[in-house]
């Protein structure tokens, strides 16, 4: 479990200094997973190292929006001040982005499937 | 009174808040096992609900209780990166929906900027309101960073990325059911597209391989509307 969390934490290192030298908009903690990966591929024997944790860890991955969320509590009036559009905008947006990429992912998929379309 | 120094010593000290939250967690995801896993039961909405119940009814600012909150935010950075192991596990069905993948990106990220911004900006939204709109479907660094480059106000990008995730997790599974989309790769990308880590985390509750698509969907709409709001930005204004 320690050489599991030393290597996660080792990759969001690599990935935020890799993020600041270069000064891309990507966060650091994804060019870490992207690390993480190519260091699977290569060598496959990371995998029993780091699975249980990464396992726990995501198996518990609402918890650790929880701190996050709490802060919409400092926000209120903020969101007072303009809540009719906000609200409208963030449902009917959400709403749409949902139904639009499940159904265009679906659409692709089962036309590549049918061999219409490039995999 | 002592109870009363007690108090004092306890509402100040990170070890209560840190606690708080870990039990309102078990609470919220106990709630949402018992109930057979029903989306009213969201485990993410419960749980954020008993803690701001608690620190409204003690009167405990915000950032008290995220002195103590802080050790399990933290924790965002390395989970982030443990993505990589559902990921490396599915890879194979990843290699397989690279058409999917793409296409489904570019549509549902273009869905997500100019539906936002341009629904507020119909409602005669303030400009600065319209313009911190539009990285709301992407992971809160990235997103913030977005809107103060091109005029919004970061800190209320924020509180709407957390909103549009949590809205996203809470109708995203109902919805699927109602469009009959039962493909787990197609669901879990359109969790962690729309509503990034938050959605991300409901995937995981469907299953492994709708984790990995969600995951896999956070990171790339991030990428992608970094690169795609600063140019669509003469459109949108």
């Amino acid at each position: 479990m320690l050489a599991a969390m030393t290597l996660l934490l080792a990759c969001q290192l690599a990935g935020e200094s890799l993020t600041r030298l270069l000064q891309l908009p990507v966060p650091g903690p994804v060019f870490g997973m992207i690390f993480l990966l190519v260091l699977l591929v290569l060598r496959r024997s990371t995998l029993a190292l780091v699975e249980p944790t990464a396992d726990t860890l995501l198996a518990n991955l609402i918890l650790m929006y929880v701190p996050a969320c709490v802060g919409l509590m400092a926000h209120l009036e903020t969101l007072e001040a303009e809540w009719l559009p906000i609200a409208v905008a963030v449902a009917a947006s959400t709403l749409l982005t949902l139904v639009v990429t499940a159904l265009v992912f679906r659409w692709v998929s089962g036309r590549a499937v049918r061999g219409k379309l490039p995999a | 009174m002592i109870g009363e120094e007690l108090w004092v010593y306890l509402r100040q000290s990170p070890l209560l808040w840190l606690t708080v939250t870990l039990v309102a967690y078990m609470v919220g995801y106990g709630i949402y096992t018992r109930s057979g896993k029903q989306a009213w039961a969201n485990p993410l909405l419960l749980s954020v609900g008993i803690v701001i119940a608690i620190l409204l009814a003690t009167g405990t600012p915000y950032d008290t209780y995220f002195e103590g909150a802080q050790f399990v935010h933290f924790l965002l950075g390395p989970v982030t990166v443990a993505l990589a192991v559902p990921l490396f596990r599915n890879l194979a069905q990843v290699r397989q929906a690279l058409g999917p993948i793409v296409i489904a990106l570019v549509t549902g990220s273009l869905t997500a900027i100019v539906s936002g911004v341009g629904i507020a900006w119909l409602l005669d939204a303030d400009r600065q309101t319209v313009l911190s709109l539009a990285p709301k479907s992407i992971t809160t660094p990235v997103a913030m960073g977005v809107a103060e480059e091109i005029g919004g106000l970061p800190s209320l990008t924020a509180v709407l990325v957390v909103l549009t995730g949590t809205l996203g997790s809470v109708i995203a599974l109902p919805l699927f059911r109602l469009l009959r989309v039962r493909d787990s790769a197609a669901q879990g990308f359109a969790l962690g597209l729309t509503a990034h880590g938050i959605g991300t985390a409901r995937a995981f509750t469907v299953d492994d391989l709708a984790g990995s698509f969600a995951g896999l969907a956070m990171g790339l709409n991030a990428l992608v509307t970094a690169i795609f709001v600063p140019l669509l930005l003469p459109l949108l204004s």
